[in-house]
């Protein structure tokens, strides 16, 4: 589904990205982990084509297509979803113009009409449902104003929303309450098929314990530096990284 | 040549040929606006309410007038299209400066009130018409002011006597209609007495592919205890040239709205003073500018508490796309004595592009102590976090874009009382920001 190889990126000439090697199959869940700043939202953001970054050397594809070819709308259309580590703001736009303008692109896409005003309406009552996502929140300006767990909460209900195939969850757990980070997880297992698949970027073993990953991936200085089964999160989180630093050699 | 002596010239020679076409009322004030336009000469950039508009370019090249008043072909149902009937207002259309008597609404108005040409109204109610014509437009002060005075043959009068409620809006459609390059000086006089209310909507149209250079001067009297909301919705074409100046006056404890919306122009400017001259009254002022390619658009406004307890609230929002150029100069003066005085003036501007450019210039002046005033201004991008978030949802640039400007204007265009115009204004708006414009289509909403 995805194949990251050798992947280099930077941003404003600096480079962050220094050789990514990852392949995700239908179905599957990667865990990313590593120290701030290592570079975990510079790859959600080189996947989903934020202009910002520059890519300096190899290649990405998803489902058999060149993804770094692609219009971010275009790589969204495709297929690809990214839950923002820090949502935005946009005062004035409401959720429902929001996500009806995203829904009918796709649909546009894919050749269909656009949604009649009571389907989508009947859409939007029983996505916010997958998340308990508060119908006062629904009804207001994307993320103004919405506490920082809400904004979160709101993330997954867009997931639910535009059913990506490949979902990148970058922190999604951090800012949820306990009660709220269970029905975002359980919200996002509801919405697992086994052509979807998620690279989800944590820094706790929490959300893994819902979402079972089948692999966890440490990234440190722009290089995934190991991997393994759901047990080297466990073993993270009870040693941290200095141990795997250790194992790095210098540049 | 200066740009004024061919105006002083066509005076000069056809000021008998004006005179002769124009109630004897309108002939009054001329030539004493004649002295005062030779006098004050076009403003330069230097006159302090000019500094973002070149008037003397504006009126530099020679623009046919009507001065015979000719009758220009024209039918109103013809060039407005997208009239449709069971429209929720009183419909009334002037043609170039010339109010149209042949198409009046069916339905009747209420007992004493008035919407007719000055014209007529110089016959029916003199003593109204002597009463308030000129007396809020100083001729001595603006020379806009003074060459319209100096050249109208004719405009619109709406009167609303004592404690009468127009419960449909008043809806008046400017139709500007040629065959050749023509200059336009319209006139119109609002009277809404004691305890009366009314809603005026303008519209302005330009129908001819033809450069248009339109002036107009607007007095409008608000009586105690009255109500005014008057909209204006400019929908023209890039060879118009507006040049509007606004005068209200409001007596104690009258309100008024009013809103200035430039959907699509070539070169507007608009002057609007308001004076809150008996105690309590309140205005609300707004506009929304909408302009892109090399469209211009200038909003100069004072508002004048000259007594206390008096309310302000002002709020003008501009998006400016490609080179476009926008204005905002509005200062609020609150006079010695006018105590209790609250205002709120906020002019808030979004450049789509580098080359768009905005001037801003909220100014506030107080002499007195016992007041609550706050002014501000901002000038600001498209936010391009928001674009990127809205685009990895799959929404492509230009919707993304139309949305954010969309949401930027709307909390103008909510503040409309008016439910059937704002609907409308929602409309249209979007579809501007969509390069789907068509003409005419302001006017048709309905309830
Ligand atoms: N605009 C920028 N200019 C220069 N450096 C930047 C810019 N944006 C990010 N960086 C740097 O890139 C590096 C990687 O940042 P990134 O956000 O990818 O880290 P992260 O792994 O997601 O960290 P965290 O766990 O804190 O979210 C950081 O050192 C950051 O300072
Ligand atoms: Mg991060």
């Amino acid at each position: 589904m995805l194949e990251i190889k050798d992947l280099h990126a930077a941003i404003n000439g600096k480079e962050i990205l220094k050789g990514i090697d990852l392949t995700v199959r239908p179905g599957e869940i990667h865990a990313l982990m590593g120290l701030n700043g290592a570079g975990k939202s510079t790859l959600s953001n080189v996947l989903v084509g934020h202009p910002a970054y520059e890519v300096t050397r190899g290649s990405v594809t998803f489902n058999g297509k060149d993804l770094l070819a692609l219009s971010p709308e275009e790589r969204s259309h495709e297929g690809l979803f990214l839950s923002f580590q820090q949502p935005v703001e946009i005062p004035g736009v409401s959720m429902v113009n929001f996500m009806r303008a995203a829904l009918n692109a796709k649909r546009k896409y894919q050749g269909l009409e656009p949604m009649s005003a009571g389907d989508f309406l009947k859409l939007m009552r029983e996505k916010r449902r997958i998340v308990e996502l508060d119908s006062k929140l629904a009804n207001r300006s994307v993320n103004e104003g919405f506490s920082g767990g809400e904004k979160k909460r709101n993330e997954i209900f867009q997931m639910a929303v535009l059913e990506p195939l490949f979902s990148i969850l970058d922190e999604t757990d951090s800012g949820l309450d306990v009660d709220a980070l269970r029905i975002v997880a359980e919200g996002f297992n509801k919405l697992r098929t086994p052509e979807t698949s998620a690279l989800v970027i944590t820094h706790y073993q929490r959300l893994l314990d819902y979402l079972r990953p089948d692999f966890v991936h440490v990234l440190i200085g722009g290089r995934i530096v190991r991997s393994g089964g759901p047990e080297l999160a466990t073993e993270i989180e009870n040693r941290g990284f200095d141990w795997i630093k250790a194992g790095i050699p210098e540049e | 040549m200066n740009s004024e002596q061919q105006y002083i010239d066509l005076y000069d020679r056809y000021g008998e040929v004006i005179a002769s076409h124009s109630p004897a009322l309108l002939n009054g004030l001329r030539r004493q606006a004649y002295e005062d336009f030779r006098r004050l000469k076009f403003p330069t950039r230097k006159s302090e309410r000019y500094r973002y508009s070149d008037v003397p370019a504006a009126f530099a090249p020679d623009y046919g007038l009507n001065l015979k008043r000719l009758d220009i072909p024209v039918n109103p149902y013809d060039v407005f299209t997208c009239d449709v009937p069971n429209l929720s207002t009183s419909l009334y259309f002037v043609v170039n400066d010339a109010f149209y008597d042949k198409a009046r609404p069916a339905a009747p108005l209420p007992q004493g009130v008035m919407v007719c040409s000055l014209r007529e109204a110089a016959e029916k109610c003199p003593d109204l018409l002597q009463a308030h014509y000129g007396r809020l437009a100083p001729t001595g002060e603006d020379a806009l002011t003074a060459l319209n005075t100096m050249l109208v043959q004719d405009g619109l009068f709406i009167y609303v006597p004592k404690n009468t409620v127009l419960e449909r809006a008043v809806q008046v459609v400017n139709i500007l209609r040629s065959d050749v390059d023509l200059m336009v000086n319209r006139r119109v006089l609002v009277v809404v007495e004691e305890g009366a209310q009314a809603r005026i909507l303008f519209c302005d149209h330009a129908a001819d592919d033809r450069a248009f250079l339109a002036t107009q001067v607007v007095e409008a009297f608000v009586g105690e205890n009255a109500r005014l909301e008057l909209y204006e919705l400019e929908e023209t074409h890039v060879k118009n040239h507006r040049f509007s100046n606004l005068y209200a006056r409001q007596a104690a404890y009258s309100t008024t709205v009013f809103a200035g919306f430039t959907l699509h122009n070539g070169f507007t400017r608009n002057r609007t003073d308001i004076v809150l001259a008996g105690r309590g009254a309140e205005t609300s002022l707004y506009g929304c500018v909408i302009a892109d390619q090399e469209q211009h658009v200038d909003n100069n406004t004072l508002i004048d508490h000259q007594a206390p307890d008096s309310h302000s609230t002002e709020l003008y929002k501009y998006v400016l796309d490609d080179r476009a150029t926008g204005a905002f100069a509005g200062r609020v003066l609150v006079r010695a004595g006018a105590q209790g005085v609250t205002s709120q003036e906020s002019n808030a501007n979004l450049c789509a592009t580098k080359e768009a450019r905005m001037y801003t210039q909220p100014m506030l002046e107080i002499y007195a102590d016992d007041v609550k005033c706050s002014h501000g201004s901002t000038v600001g991008q498209l936010d391009e976090q928001a674009l990127f978030y809205m685009r990895q949802r799959g929404i492509a640039p230009e919707e993304a874009r139309t949305l954010l400007k969309f949401a930027f204007v709307a909390q103008v265009l909510d503040v409309l009382k008016l439910d059937a115009l704002r609907d409308r204004l929602h409309y249209l708006v979007e579809k501007r920001f969509r390069g789907e414009l068509g003409k005419c289509e302001g006017c048709k909403f309905r309830k």
